[in-house]
């Protein structure tokens, strides 16, 4: 399996992804943005769409249209009791302009595809190493504001009243969230992307105990899922997609279980 | 001997568009003591304290922080949180939260220490593993306090922290709270509309009225004189 360049490349797309929705996915859960999260897919979706219009590659259009609307949709709902609507309204407005993209960019349904459910074999080195650059970003800046994130994702009412500056942080994250969605969907594409942002730290939320456990059992469950996925994708030929959003939904089926049964005691 | 100042409001005023919400406030507060602030919902309670907080800007007026020593550090209790029950966040990350500064994302020896001295102090030494979550009312209580002291604030401010408690839980709290005053000389600010615990733990008072704030010696705070102007 390995001597195939493609798959060497999937695997070390598939942990860096891993490891970024892993540590971001903690913070997605404590903030309560999974709903948000699906959003930025299908920005995504809309954004790689435009990409591949205006000739770029699809990344790039990706993190253009994913970074925007992220500071749009951190300012319009800075408040949380307006957040569902104003995401419901962008999310349509932006997956009706990816198929107006896919649609003027004449490409056929396989590359409508492709971007929406991800693909093993299209990653090339150069696609790591960007995928690389950006997660290291992305990584450098939570280390650096992590002690205000985790403040304010887990205690908003406590960031605050010490007079943090909520909203900055607020948009900062969506941009970092934006970042991490665009690396991600290259493998497991715009429309699942979600499932490792949100799934593995919804897992390890049940079996965690502090904020630094959940983020390292999150990341070990995202990388089991990635990995299975990857090896189950190349024994089976079924989409990769299918197997990590199945493997992910099964960790978190069986946290809830175990969730009632420790309430149950 | 009268103790010195610590907080000086004069002639302070916040005015909302169109609504007026106080209006020339003279209050000065002294290291040690420990005022009630009592007032119907919507008085402004909150403004005054957000004010103090350095959220809202006055329309008028001047507050004047004067600690003895250092920068003023203000620690605030709030009303309502809103803390997800299944968080793997135990009561001693939680009171850690508030240690925060461009710093890495682990507390050091030093911080660490701190944490465990306030967690001694306001007796959650023994839940200290237990997630917040899953604490009780009054420990979540004791907890966001913990979290509030944790930076050594000169002025702590509990801002109706008490409203939900039972009573013997009440009294537990404001024991603690009547301690560290009198051992750290902490300065305590008190919103509330529980007039006998202000009576008994409080030595001064402040009481808003829609365009009128009365002050002075909580002994004067007769329950006649709340409930004529139905001022809880």
């Amino acid at each position: 399996m390995f001597s195939y360049e493609f798959m060497r490349n999937a695997f070390a797309a598939g942990t860096i992804i891993a490891i970024i929705c892993g540590i971001m996915g903690v913070f997605v859960i404590a903030r309560n943005m999974s709903f948000l999260t699906h959003t930025l897919s299908e920005i995504g979706f809309s954004g790689a769409a435009f990409g591949v219009f205006a000739g770029w590659a699809p990344l790039n259009g990706m993190l253009l249209f994913t970074v925007v609307s992220s500071v749009i949709v951190g300012q319009l709902s800075a408040r949380s009791e307006r957040r569902e609507a104003a995401t419901s309204a962008i999310s349509a407005l932006f997956i009706g302009l990816g198929i107006l993209f896919l649609s003027l960019a004449n490409k056929n349904a396989s590359y409508a595809t492709s971007i929406l459910f991800g693909s093993v074999i299209g990653i090339s080195a150069g696609d790591v190493q960007q995928m690389l650059w950006l997660s290291l970003l992305v990584l450098v800046v939570v280390f650096v504001i992590y002690r205000f994130l985790k403040f304010d994702s887990f205690d908003h009412t406590g960031a605050r009243v010490k007079g943090l500056w909520t909203n900055a942080l607020s948009i900062t994250f969506l941009v970092l969230l934006a970042l991490s969605v665009s690396v991600a969907a290259q493998i497991v594409g715009s429309l699942l992307i979600f499932i490792l942002l949100t799934l593995p730290a919804a897992t390890a939320k049940y079996f965690a105990h502090t904020v630094g456990g959940m983020m390292v059992l999150a990341i070990t469950l995202a990388l089991v899922g990635v990995w299975s996925g990857l090896v189950l994708s190349y024994a089976t030929n079924f989409p990769v997609s299918f197997f990590i959003a199945a493997i992910e939904a099964i960790f978190y089926f069986i946290a809830l279980g175990w969730q009632r049964l420790q309430t149950a005691e | 001997m009268e103790s010195a100042p610590i907080l000086k409001l004069e002639h302070l005023g916040v005015t909302f568009p169109n609504h007026p919400v106080f209006d020339d406030l003279n209050l000065t507060i002294r290291q040690g003591e420990m005022w009630s602030i009592i007032g119907k919902n919507g008085v402004g309670k909150t403004t005054l304290m957000r004010t103090i907080l350095h959220q809202l800007h006055p329309t008028h007026g001047k507050i004047s922080y004067l600690p003895s020593q250092g920068d003023v550090k203000i620690g605030y209790v709030p009303q309502f949180r809103n803390i997800d029950a299944d968080y793997p966040l135990t009561i001693k990350d939680f009171v850690g939260l508030n240690l925060t500064g461009w710093k890495l994302p682990w507390l050091s020896a030093k911080e660490r220490a701190k944490v465990q001295k306030i967690l001694d102090q306001t007796g959650l030494k023994q839940l200290a593993k237990r997630p917040i979550g899953q604490a009780s009312g009054g420990e979540k209580q004791k907890a966001y306090l913990a979290q509030a002291l944790v930076e050594a604030p000169n002025l702590l401010i509990l801002d109706e922290s008490t409203a939900s408690l039972d009573p013997v839980t009440k009294t537990e709290l404001l024991d603690l709270v009547t301690e560290l005053n009198q051992r750290l000389k902490l300065t305590v600010l008190f919103v509330t509309h529980d007039i006998p615990m202000a009576q008994k733990y409080t030595q001064h008072y402040l009481m808003m009225t829609p365009g009128k704030v009365e002050q002075g010696p909580i002994a004067n705070l007769t329950t006649e004189k709340v409930w004529e102007g139905e001022n809880v």
